[in-house]
């Protein structure tokens, strides 16, 4: 994607006498944005962090132990000295009250520096120092490997549901004319606004009965019934698309499903494909459902949910938390990345040709 | 949803005798036409028949009854006495008050905001439109829970870096964000302002959409920037706008999940999160109490339609619709 991608209208130039202005928008939005992103690079630092360097307060934001630097058999701390107008990271090898002898680590070979000053009011010089180890211990603990597993097979069975069901809805509301059709097209919109809550209580009693609680049936049956949202986007897609060609195949003596399979569906793969990527980023975010179906089934949560169990039984420890935060969002995120066109799109589509 | 063209579809049992007598042949053939329609409606139709009316009806059943999942009294009709007991619960009014103080605090951020983004990123004084629309949109797709976790560290009284930023400005003694009665409102539009991508989507090919001549004849009139803003973008922006604001209540009115993640559904800190759906969440699958969940549920079902229809009986002076006259 590159910085153009994907704007369709031409951006009036800027005359250069405004080419400052647009600097200075630019650089605020940009200051913005940053703020808006900063919990990522926060979440990444703490992931990298040891459990003591999460709780020093003094510490630098970014993963960093004190430095210490081995020099003739014996390791000494670094301290930030000020030195020849400059601050340099040198490591304390002999205190004194009024002078010390400091080493250069880069430059060992030179021997002892003497400092004049006293060492006390010098503060420890930090070094760099991720604890990548962090990823590899969450990995177990939090039964990665599984979690991933549960999360990529429901959203996959569920994306195939959804784009089965809603593809098939979408094409009747969108090619056939029958009575009560836009009273029914009017209550699938009006879905939307019924809250969940009064439809969950009977649902998951029925669930309940029928043995399905603690096993992946109820978050993956629904999607093979359609709804509202991606059936509204399918419909407004394939509205958009010409009559002629199904009118052709029908007189080539096509069926409508044979009209729909390769007609259709090679039009509409643009929304096809919004749907199937909004239904991997929903079933990868959705925490409510797995919460009442899943919770006392480890082996069967998706990762929203297994990383909220990890939180409450780890949220002392932040590193292991935000090392399980970044594993989580990793992969929709990069889905977003290299889909993100379809997606887009499909959001127009959705909000705002109604 | 004009002009269907009529299929011609030769339906079994005679070409001619359709063809020679127009009349039956096109019953006949919107029949036919019907019959497709249902059966290829027939997912949505089977689903919502069993996912949405039959539990909406089961819903009201559920809540003139005891029914609970242990069941430790007989199954019986109760009358109203669930709804009685929801309206002498102080539960049910300070929920619902922690609902609509909330609401009142973060709907119009969750408005106004995507709406000033897409405005940035229209603007032509921006460079590099393209990489900012991404990554603005990108925390979208993020899980809610990994969102959640994120900024309660980024929030956390001493390692967070909003109070490592205060610290740095010169702020002495920074809030506790998420303890804080009057704090954790702002706090929770934080973690909010990450799913506004979608609505910053919409938004920007709404003002993509208004004419440019639009624009043109209003500096001719010798508007500005502001005046452009009120008199062009608003009114041709009025139908989007009014789009978010009908699903942004519904949204809100449900909202919980956040502070059950953040808060374990405790109401944190002194109840200001004890959101309605929260408390019907924790009667129907904490306590197990299904009838009195349906009937809460029920309630806010009740509230949520009152308040978009009176919306949409407001949207009549306030929301223009170009195509129409």
């Amino acid at each position: 994607m590159t910085a153009a991608g994907g704007a369709p209208y031409r951006r009036p130039r800027i005359r250069p006498k405004e080419a400052g202005k647009s600097f200075l928008f630019t650089f605020i939005i940009v200051v913005i944005l940053a703020a808006f992103l900063s919990p990522l690079l926060r979440s990444l630092f703490v992931s990298l962090k040891t459990p003591e360097q999460v709780g020093q307060l003094d510490a630098p934001p970014y993963p960093a132990v004190h430095g210490t630097f081995d020099y003739e058999g014996k390791t000494y701390d670094v301290y930030d000295v000020p030195i020849d107008g400059a601050t340099k990271q040198l490591a304390l090898v002999k205190k004194g009250r009024e002078s010390s002898q400091f080493v250069d680590p880069g430059n060992a070979a030179a021997g002892p520096i003497t400092w004049e000053g006293s060492w006390r009011n010098l503060t420890r010089a930090w070094t760099f120092s991720p604890e990548w180890a962090n990823y590899a211990t969450v990995w177990d603990q939090i039964n990665y490997p599984r979690l991933l597993f549960n999360t990529v097979a429901i959203a996959l069975i569920g994306m195939v549901g959804t784009i089965l069901s809603c593809t098939l809805v979408a094409y009747g509301f969108a090619r056939f004319r029958f009575p009560g059709r836009s009273l029914l097209f009017t209550t699938l919109i009006a879905t939307i606004f019924l809250p969940y809550a009064v439809t969950i209580i009977p649902t998951y009693t029925v669930f309940l009965k029928l043995g399905w609680v603690g096993t992946w049936l109820p978050l993956l049956v629904p999607t093979f019934f359609a709804n509202a949202y991606d059936v509204f986007l399918l419909r407004q897609y394939l509205l958009t698309i010409p009559r002629e060609m199904d009118e052709a195949a029908s007189i080539d003596g096509a069926g409508p499903f044979r009209t729909l399979i390769s007609v259709i569906v090679p039009q509409a793969w643009p929304a096809i494909i919004a749907v199937a990527i909004f239904h991997i980023v929903y079933a990868w975010n959705d925490f409510f459902a797995p919460l009442i179906y899943l919770s006392t089934k480890p082996d069967l949560q998706p990762l929203a949910l297994g990383l909220a169990h990890f939180n409450t039984l780890h949220y002392r420890n932040q590193a292991f938390i935000q090392a399980g935060t970044l594993m989580t969002m990793i992969i929709p995120i990069v889905i977003f990345l290299v889909f993100q066109r379809f997606f887009t799109r499909g959001i127009v589509i959705s909000g705002v040709e109604k | 949803m004009v002009s269907v063209p009529v299929q011609p579809v030769i339906p079994p049992g005679g070409r001619r005798g359709r063809l020679r007598r127009p009349s039956l042949g096109r019953t006949a053939l919107a029949r036919h036409e019907a019959r497709w329609g249902l059966i290829f409606l027939s997912p949505w139709l089977i689903g919502f028949v069993a996912f949405t009316f039959l539990p909406i009806i089961a819903s009201l059943i559920f809540s003139v009854t005891n029914i609970s999942l242990a069941q430790d009294q007989p199954l019986r009709f109760v009358g109203l006495e669930n709804v009685q007991r929801m309206l002498a619960d102080k539960q049910t009014w300070e929920s619902l008050g922690v609902t609509f103080r909330f609401a009142a605090f973060n709907l119009p951020i969750a408005i106004i905001i995507p709406f000033v983004v897409a405005l940035v990123l229209n603007s032509r004084y921006l460079r590099g439109v393209g990489i900012f629309r991404t990554l603005f949109f990108l925390p979208y797709v993020i899980p809610f829970v990994s969102g959640v976790l994120a900024w309660q560290g980024m929030l956390n009284l001493e390692t967070g870096w909003v109070n490592e930023f205060l610290r740095i400005i010169g702020v002495e003694n920074p809030p506790n964000w998420l303890q804080d009665t009057t704090l954790v409102y702002p706090s929770l539009a934080f973690i909010g302002l990450w799913g506004i991508g979608a609505g910053v989507i919409v938004n920007l090919a709404g003002l993509k959409g208004i004419p440019t001549e639009l624009y043109d004849a209003a500096r001719i009139d010798g508007a500005g920037w502001w005046a452009a803003l009120r008199n062009v973008t608003l009114p041709m922006m009025s139908p989007v706008i009014f789009y978010s604001l009908i699903l942004g209540i519904v949204d809100i009115l449900q909202y919980f999940l956040v502070p059950l993640v953040l808060f374990n559904g405790t109401g944190e800190p002194g109840g200001s999160t004890l959101f309605f759906n929260l408390v019907i969440y924790k009667q129907a699958f904490n306590f197990q109490n299904f009838s009195y969940g349906a009937t809460l549920a029920w309630f806010l079902f009740a509230i949520t339609l009152a308040i978009t229809l009176v919306v949409f009986r407001t949207s009549r002076r306030w929301v223009y619709y170009a195509g129409e006259r």
